[in-house]
């Protein structure tokens, strides 16, 4: 196995099976079987399902929890800007690429050195933590919390490792940039929730660089 | 309920759609070094995030050390999915022996 189906295929089981908490929070919040399913097949964009799940969980508006979500959505749309002039996808390979854009696939993608390699972990990664997380979110939706939590198999620092091992090649340059969104992030999610710390986040990207000689 | 999630499941893929279907004369420089950016800031915002945080609130418990071994294992050019699954072990084994 190369090394960029090694990174694709463990960054898809470590954030994969994260699925498991979304199906169990998903049934927890009231959410019937079918549509914590559509959410993971249709929506499969991690922080807008905990989103609009979060919301009805406390109570909201449907209208609040599909802003919400939508809300949540924004940055893949910037990946989907720096991914398209390099995996170029035509036609209907649009959507699908379109679909499988999401915060791992775009990492995966950014963190290898070559260009045929790059593709190729966009795509398994996609594909991977696409089947992954809808097998585990009907785990999770069905077994719930009888499977023990997620943190118990230390899943959540095995996700924590995997974004730091993403994030190593890309540091070069931009480690101020990066010490500067986790300082941020790590901030203000006990003020405004952690979905929209990460949005607030995405300012730190406006603040230009410095180039360096 | 359906309704909502299959309406809000289309308002989420429009931005994922809107990247690959926005003209080309709309991607300028400045919008792919700002992608590129956003790559780096929203990763590092969601290491600290995972590691540091629970249900909105700080917390400091064993993931500080997972991923602390993650990043020492990175230096010292791991592979990969050696270093993911020794930060999962350390974290479980841990949290096993009570901490």
């Amino acid at each position: 196995m190369d090394k960029v189906t090694q990174t694709s295929l463990s960054v898809s089981l470590a954030t994969g099976l994260y699925g498991i908490s979304f199906g169990a929070l998903s049934s927890a919040a009231g959410l019937d079987l079918t549509s914590t399913m559509l959410l993971s097949l249709l929506m499969f964009s991690g922080a807008s399902q905990f989103a609009l799940v979060g919301v009805f969980a406390t109570g909201g508006t449907a209208l609040a929890a599909i802003i919400s979500a939508w809300l949540m959505g924004i940055r893949n749309s910037f990946y989907a800007i720096r991914l398209r002039s390099e995996i170029r996808p035509t036609g209907l390979r649009r959507f699908l690429a379109a679909q499988l854009t999401i915060d791992e696939s775009n990492a995966v993608h950014a963190a290898q050195s070559t260009l045929a390699e790059a593709k190729k972990g966009f795509w398994l990664t996609g594909v991977g933590i696409y089947v992954c997380w809808n097998l585990a979110t009907l785990f999770g939706a069905v077994a719930g919390s009888a499977i023990g939590s997620v943190e118990a198999w230390g899943l959540d620092a095995a996700a924590a490792a995997a974004f730091l091992g993403l994030l190593w090649p890309m540091l070069k340059g931009k480690l101020p940039l990066a010490i500067a969104a986790m300082g941020i992030g790590v901030a203000l999610t006990p003020i405004f929730g952690s979905g929209a710390a990460i949005l607030l986040t995405a300012l730190v990207a406006f603040i230009p660089q410095r180039s360096k000689s | 309920m359906t309704i909502t999630v299959i309406v809000a499941s289309l308002l989420v893929f429009s931005w994922k759609l809107l990247g690959y279907l926005v003209p080309e004369r709309y991607v300028t420089p400045a919008v792919k070094r700002f992608s590129e950016r956003v790559t780096v800031a929203l990763l590092a915002a969601l290491i600290g995030i995972q590691t540091l945080t629970s249900s909105g609130e700080l917390v400091f418990d064993v993931r500080i050390l997972a991923v602390i071994l993650a990043g020492v294992l990175l230096a010292l050019r791991v592979p990969f999915i050696y270093v993911i699954i020794a930060a999962a072990a350390l974290a479980a084994a841990l949290r096993a022996l009570g901490f």
